[in-house]
């Protein structure tokens, strides 16, 4: 059986790698063998290409060279944002439920507060603004408002001095574009209220997912640290970035060496630098364009599966159909009866590469924790499918995924679901 | 593949094809390329593993897949990770698909919750039975019907056999590993898409495949113990966590009280150990467990012999068989945590129940109590011929009409 052509739609998962990017890396690979910390002319080369990078990618951010910090990705840059700031002045961690685990499960561990989010998957300023304030008045053990969670105390959350003991918040984490269902984050809004409700915190966004959608310098411009990968926005995997504004102070979590200005140790991987680099520029300049074709595209993908199945499907974050605060790429979507891990493998015989909710470690789809902090019944969030389109997403991948996602879905009611 | 598993191939066909299955009379062999594709369920152990290559080499289009069944803690058996990544290997090794079916909300529902229920009501389950009836023989079959297979393969060392009336389960041809009975349950609609490419060879003829194969899993060891129970957590811990464990009294038949147990809940009828001193040294064994009185009934070795084991439910694979069958029980070993050892089946006849509707085991030897909640299934010759699950025996047999 000839293998059906492939429709790759999980773009946030990884994007394919852009061109400009792939000819900087191996350029950067080929040309800088050398350790950049060293001192002789080969090494000052590495050095030049890297600080050339960093200033690419903080002139793309809106930040200063120095306020770049090359990691392995996004995962260690959340977690040096959370677990360095709580590192560097004890107090507590503040997030929301519809984070990336890469944030989650640094703050539960530490015994912070996760505020909820609402059913379009932002968060509930009513409820951060009685964290915080709680956080910063009362002692740990009464501050805690019903409506918010507070993580698991852990050996962690005791090596961070009293753990939850310290009222003072430390660090506040919001994610900039939901890596599952897409929702934009108002983040000038949430700075705004944390600035005035807990001075002394760190502001954090993970914005992995956002910088194909967003304007993130403009956005993140009120933020101490913001959170980059590469493989989201076409650059490689193994590269990312934090920005950590002058006069954050961080813990490092990998030291012995002193790199980065003493904030992650390691030997800097220069070819990785380059590529996010170009990643990063080719990105924010087709970015306007991108964004409008690719709303076009989702509008269409979801204008036909709601054309054809009906009150079958529904747009996850988007309850009474209103999708303005949802990025152009995400199309993320319920479908009442039917299991994901049925239609997933459907449609992956089709060759349409979607994802459900995320892949636990095992590769099991885990009901989604963001569709339930939503309040998505779960009935129905076991049914969700995230269809992410990006840079190298043609109109006709659109047509023929939709027919395929129609006919995978029909198959499937005649199977009770799957 | 061993040589000895090897029969000679069927006209024209390919010569791999006639051991990829069970018997030449196999009614499920797996040997026919021409027919569809085949789900193979993909434990992450070594019969699984050679289940799919045996298939693959036939020439069917096969498919792997490993069922997450459960979240928490385990030591081994179809829940870890590191489970699923062995049955990933394996097939990235044999260059076949592998996906991950997530049926942990059926298996709480169907195989935990029930597990912790029956325990809370003084019976000894078993879940492995229980697992296979609702999970892989029943969700995974209608994943599979839904995903457009035809059939679905495991690496239980059990057969399919055709018969005239339709297909039967029998055991394997490796009686120490045969698995039968707790396959005893499927239905001969199931077992004509169920292939069992292992049935027909030894453990040892399989882990030389797998060695030969090179495949990661050829040493792995059995899994036995119940797989959503830790050995380092026990039973005790597990079953602590989901129900209140509540002290009671140890009665002998005659109502004097022999002691305490500081948690009826965990007690078996027929087990031995953790009943504290009798007094006068003699071996006690638990006859009944009644959680609510919070009462075990022990009584002497004796005490345990039965002529008939009644039972809760029943059915008759094809039919009542009147005749003579051997009886099998998996008898529960009462160590740390519960593990189960091969039973030894015993010649019974299945009876009408004589004064409800129903059946019970007539034993032909007196046999040791049957704890409740134990599947009972019988055989005639290899064959299943039914099975059922065994009912409270009560503290004292009632005397023969």
């Amino acid at each position: 059986m000839a293998e059906p052509p492939e429709i790759y739609l999980d773009h946030a998962a990884s994007t394919p790698l852009r061109p400009q990017a792939r000819a900087a890396w191996l350029a950067a690979a080929a040309a800088h063998q050398a350790n950049p910390t060293g001192a002789h002319r080969a090494a000052r080369r590495a050095r030049q290409a890297l600080d050339d990078a960093r200033a690419r990618v903080a002139a793309a951010l809106g930040a200063e060279p120095g306020e770049v910090v090359f990691t392995s990705g996004g995962s260690e840059a959340d977690n040096l944002a959370v677990r360095g700031a709580l590192g560097a002045s004890r107090g507590l961690a503040v997030t929301s439920a519809g984070e990336h685990h890469a944030v989650l499960e640094p703050v539960e561990r530490s015994g912070g507060r996760v505020v909820p989010i609402d059913r379009r998957g932002l968060i509930d300023y009513r409820a951060l603004a009685e964290t915080l304030a709680a956080a910063n008045t009362a002692e740990p053990a009464e501050a805690e408002s019903p409506s918010v969670r507070s993580g698991a105390e852990t050996p962690a959350a005791a090596a961070n001095g009293d753990g939850s003991g310290s009222g003072e918040v430390a660090v506040v984490s919001v994610i900039a574009v939901n890596n599952e269902v897409g929702s934009i984050t108002p983040l000038a809004e949430v700075a705004e209220l944390v600035r005035s409700a807990a001075p002394g915190a760190l502001l954090h966004t993970d914005a992995v997912q956002a910088v194909n959608w967003i304007d993130v310098a403009a956005e993140t411009a009120g933020y101490d640290l913001v959170s980059i990968t590469g493989h989201k926005i076409g650059g490689p995997v193994g590269i990312g970035a934090l920005i950590v504004r002058s006069g954050a102070e961080l813990d490092p979590l990998i030291v012995g060496g002193g790199q980065e200005r003493g904030r992650r140790a390691g030997t800097p991987d220069v070819a990785g630098a380059a590529a996010l680099a170009a990643a990063l520029e080719a990105t924010v300049s087709e970015r306007g364009r991108l964004i409008a074709d690719t709303e076009a595209r989702r509008d269409r993908l979801l204008g036909t599966l709601i054309d054809r199945l009906g009150d079958r499907v529904q747009i996850s974050a988007a309850p009474d159909g209103d999708r303005a605060h949802l990025a152009a790429g995400f199309a993320n979507v319920c479908f009442n009866g039917v299991q994901s891990e049925a239609l997933l493998f459907l449609l992956d015989e089709a060759g349409v590469r979607a994802s459900a909710a995320s892949s636990c470690s095992s590769g099991a789809q885990d009901p989604s924790h963001v569709l339930a902090a939503m309040g998505v019944p779960r009935e129905l969030a076991l049914g969700s499918l995230r269809l992410s389109l990006g840079h190298t997403t043609a109109d006709s991948d659109i047509d023929r995924a939709a027919e395929v996602i129609v006919a995978a879905v029909e198959r499937l009611d005649r199977h009770g679901g799957g | 593949m061993t040589a000895d598993a090897r029969s000679a191939p069927a006209t024209g066909g390919p010569e791999v094809a006639a051991d990829a299955g069970s018997a030449p009379a196999s009614g499920g062999s797996g040997a026919d390329p021409g027919r569809g594709r085949v789900l193979v369920a993909m434990s992450g152990g070594v019969d699984s593993s050679v289940a799919a290559a045996r298939l693959l080499d036939a020439g069917r289009e096969v498919v792997g897949v490993t069922m997450k069944l459960w979240g928490g803690p385990s030591d081994t058996g179809c829940c870890s990770v590191a489970d699923v990544d062995d049955a990933r290997w394996v097939a990235d090794r044999l260059g076949i698909e592998h996906h991950v079916f997530n049926f942990g909300d059926h298996f709480q529902r169907r195989v935990v919750d029930p597990y912790v229920a029956d325990h809370a009501a003084g019976r000894t389950p078993n879940p492995c039975v229980e697992c296979n009836r609702h999970v892989k023989f029943d969700r995974l079959l209608r994943r599979a019907d839904a995903l457009g297979f035809d059939e679905v393969a495991t690496g239980h060392h059990a057969r399919v056999v055709s018969t005239p009336s339709g297909p039967r389960l029998a055991r394997g041809a490796d009686r120490a590993k045969d698995q039968s009975y707790v396959l005893h349950m499927l239905a001969p609609s199931v077992l004509a898409r169920l292939l069992l490419p292992v049935g027909e060879t030894t453990k040892d003829e399989v882990r030389a495949e797998a060695r030969a194969r090179g495949l990661v899993t050829a040493a792995k060891p059995d899994s036995q113990d119940v797989c959503f129970i830790t050995s380092a957590a026990g039973r005790r811990a597990f079953l602590g966590d989901r129900i209140p464990l509540r002290p009671g009294r140890v009665m002998d038949a005659a109502g004097r009280q022999r002691g305490r147990v500081d948690a009826v809940e965990l007690v078996t009828v027929g087990q031995r150990r953790g009943l504290g001193p009798s007094g006068d040294g003699s071996p006690r064994y638990v006859l009944d467990v009644d959680t609510e009185s919070l009462t075990v009934t022990v009584g002497a070795r004796a005490d345990l012999e039965r002529h008939r084991t009644p039972l809760e439910s029943w059915d008759w694979t094809d039919g009542p068989v009147a005749g003579p069958a051997q009886v099998q029980v998996q008898v529960q070993v009462q160590v740390q945590v519960q593990t189960s050892a091969h039973g030894t089946p015993a010649d019974a006849r299945i009876e009408e129940a004589p004064d409800q509707p129903g059946w019970v085991v007539a034993w032909d030897r007196p046999h040791r109590i049957v704890a409740p909640g134990q599947s009972v299934v019988a055989y005639v010759g290899d064959m299943v011929v039914g099975g059922g699950i065994a009912a409270r025996p009560g503290p004292v047999e009632a005397p023969a009409r």
